[in-house]
């Protein structure tokens, strides 16, 4: 007792993590109470959780229905081409972290993230599939040594690569018609899964971006018809739910087309998707639009650059630059609202979560399976706010 | 400085209403080819909106403007030709913070004048060079301080080729300190024969440079003349006032 200096304070102003429990935690009776409380029960909901993720929980429903889960009924012999795409993808991506290595803050996150598919494929899938999902982490490491050792090369041909990823995509999923073509037409319906979600998702994306600009352009617009056109679509549209376009699209469309001509369903589902985002995010652009300065459009038109050159140039990047966070939190409400094709009796990864819960084997493991599909919506929505965020310090936006 | 006897900017009984709010009433002025015009006034006499009306920032009612022979009227090809021939220069400099220096100087010629790339920015280099800020072309706007960023606004809008400089105020939002340098190039521009319209309360610049000085009050030309006219011989009370409250400090 007497080894101690009498000149330390006292225990509970002492730095570290003693002192700061001491301060925080167990301050009062009350406190000490409280903390003991809420101790025991995250002991109790996170210790029964991991208990029912190891043991309990038959994971086997979600192995063994994969395929279904990730492509739908898309035919097996066809499959490559979906991995061709997912290939070009990895490429991409590991191409770009290459390229920013240098200003990258957590490089070893960044590098993690392409090994992230080994993890995968160590799961008791059959060997093709592993070897398949350890070519994607392959691929990626290869992308990202070639875009670090020659960064200036890859610049442009990676810039390309992300520009004309979509139509490729579409084209390897989808097909090329006409005879003797070397890739035989998949139709729609057959698609399902992850992939039928990521198609709504990207077309919804892609589609309702320039039609959204279009609007809110419009909106602003001096000429009072598309100014009418653009306020009463967007008041149209804002003023019902997703569902209930869906629907129309699904059930009332055909009504008023002609006899024999059909749309796909899954086309339908797009246009409904990309219609209503267009609504939503046209008032987003508009917000964008109204917070640049008057002195913008006076010092371009000063400079003789007409209304169309000052809008392309000066306006809309500022804006759409404002706005990036906003864009970025209504696609993610997208790609989770694309699930309520299900309702209409599309099979998407929520769909297709209800036909294998149709089958007799798999019945009751509800819990299983809608615990894995949220997690692909979570994984997918964490990583397009996380790109977001790298994009916004790309871009230097709050700094300039 | 060195007119010569062109006409370049020709004002007739200009009317301007904001609403009920008449603006500007019967504002009459000729320029010649390389005058240097200074405007002054009390706040809210409608200097601005006189020079914005000469290259169709604002809209005037009644009467006739015509710049290097075009008339501004509603025929959009005239207000874009008035606007090739006219340079701008704002009291809060209106960059564009998005561009680098040298887009914001390249922007225009490029998509405007149609030049390549190329001659664009060799132009632009030696503008930044004239204005004295050659080192700062791929830096953004908001990494300049306020004298640099005008400058950049002047090389901005010298890089159009314009015959006709409007300057609103271009030193009112600056430091004391960064004063000098904008008005040093704004000098050096009089001296090389461009033809300025200059709203400025900066009675040294307009002694040393300005051939006529046009004093507005309540939307009126109230008095005109020379710096040494106005300066020594005021022949209107309220010039006097005025000028007597702007050179007291
Ligand atoms: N857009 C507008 N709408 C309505 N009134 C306006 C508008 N712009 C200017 N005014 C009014 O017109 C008058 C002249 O304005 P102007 O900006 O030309 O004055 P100024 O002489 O430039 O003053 P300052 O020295 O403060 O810049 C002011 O009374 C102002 O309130
Ligand atoms: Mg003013």
């Amino acid at each position: 007792m007497t080894e101690i200096p009498s000149s330390l304070p006292p225990l509970s102003e002492r730095p570290g993590a003693l002192g700061w429990m001491r301060r925080n935690l167990f301050s009062t009776w009350g406190n000490s109470l409280l903390t003991l409380l809420s101790a025991a029960f995250l002991v109790w909901a996170i210790g029964g959780l991991l208990v029912w993720i190891f043991s309990a929980a038959e994971w086997r429903v979600v192995l063994v229905n994969m395929r279904l889960v990730m492509v739908g009924q898309y035919p097996v012999a066809l499959v490559w081409r979906i991995w061709v795409a997912m290939y070009f993808l990895a490429f991409l991506i590991g191409n770009t972290v290459g390229l920013r290595m240098e200003k990258t803050t957590r490089k070893g996150l960044a590098v993690g993230l392409l090994f992230s598919p080994l993890v995968f494929a160590l799961f008791s899938f059959s060997l093709e599939a592993r070897l398949a999902i350890a070519g994607l982490s392959l691929i990626a490491l290869a992308g990202w040594w070639l875009g670090s050792r020659w960064p200036q090369a890859f610049r442009r041909p990676v810039l390309i690569g992300w520009i004309i990823y979509f139509p490729v995509f579409m084209l390897l999923v989808r097909g090329v018609s006409g005879e003797g073509s070397p890739m035989e037409v998949v139709e729609s319906n057959l698609w399902g899964g992850l992939l039928l979600t990521f198609m709504l998702t990207v077309v919804g994306i892609v589609f309702s971006f320039p039609l959204g600009v279009f609007l809110a352009l419009g909106r602003r617009s001096q000429l009072p018809v598309v100014r009418w056109f653009s306020v009463g679509y967007i008041e149209l549209v804002r003023g019902v739910p997703l569902i209930t376009i869906l629907f129309m699209a699904q059930l009332m469309l055909p009504l008023f087309l002609p006899t024999g001509l059909t749309i796909d369903r899954v086309i339908r589902a797009m246009v409904g998707i990309t219609l209503f985002s267009a609504a939503y995010l046209a008032e987003n652009v508009r917000g964008g639009l109204q917070a640049i300065p008057k002195g913008q459009f006076e010092a371009a038109h000063a400079l003789g650059l007409s209304g169309f050159q000052s809008m392309l140039y000066i306006i809309l990047p500022q804006a759409l630059r404002l706005v990036i966070p906003i864009l970025v939190g209504q696609f993610i409400a997208l790609f989770k609202d694309t699930s309520l094709v299900a309702i209409v009796g599309l099979f998407d990864l929520l769909g297709i979560a209800k036909t294998v819960l149709a089958q007799p084997e798999f019945l009751g493991l509800q819990r299983e399976v809608y615990a894995f599909i949220s997690l692909i919506y979570w994984v997918l929505s964490y990583a397009m706010s996380y790109f977001s965020q790298r994009l916004e310090v790309a871009l230097g936006v709050g700094e300039r | 400085m060195s007119q010569s006897e062109e006409t370049i900017i020709k004002c007739v009984n200009v009317n301007k209403w904001y609403g009920n709010f008449h603006a500007l009433k019967d504002v009459s002025m000729e320029v010649k080819k390389g005058e240097v015009i200074v405007i002054f006034g009390p706040s809210g006499s409608g200097k601005s909106t006189f020079i914005r009306c000469i290259n169709r920032l604002e809209e005037h009612q009644k009467g006739d403007i015509i710049v290097d022979g075009i008339e501004l009227s509603h025929d959009v090809r005239n207000i874009e030709k008035v606007r090739m021939e006219t340079g701008m220069v704002f009291q809060q400099f209106n960059l564009f913070p998005h561009l680098t220096v040298m887009q914001n100087v390249t922007l225009a010629p490029i998509q405007v004048r149609k030049w390549d790339k190329a001659k664009a920015e060799e132009v632009a280099a030696q503008l930044l060079a004239r204005v004295g800020i050659p080192e700062q072309a791929n830096k953004f706007p908001g990494q300049l301080s306020g004298g640099q960023q005008q400058r950049v606004a002047i090389a901005r809008a010298l890089a159009m080729q314009p015959k006709i400089m409007l300057f609103d105020e271009p030193t009112s939002a600056l430091d004391p300190e960064m004063i000098k340098e904008v008005l040093d190039v704004m000098v050096e521009l009089a001296k090389s024969g461009m033809t300025m319209l200059v709203v400025t309360h900066e009675m040294g610049f307009a002694r040393a440079v300005a051939d006529r000085m046009f004093f507005f009050d309540k939307g009126q030309i109230v008095e005109s003349g020379t710096p040494q006219d106005i300066f020594k011989a005021p022949k209107e009370a309220r010039t006097k006032l005025f000028l007597s409250q702007i050179l007291s400090h």
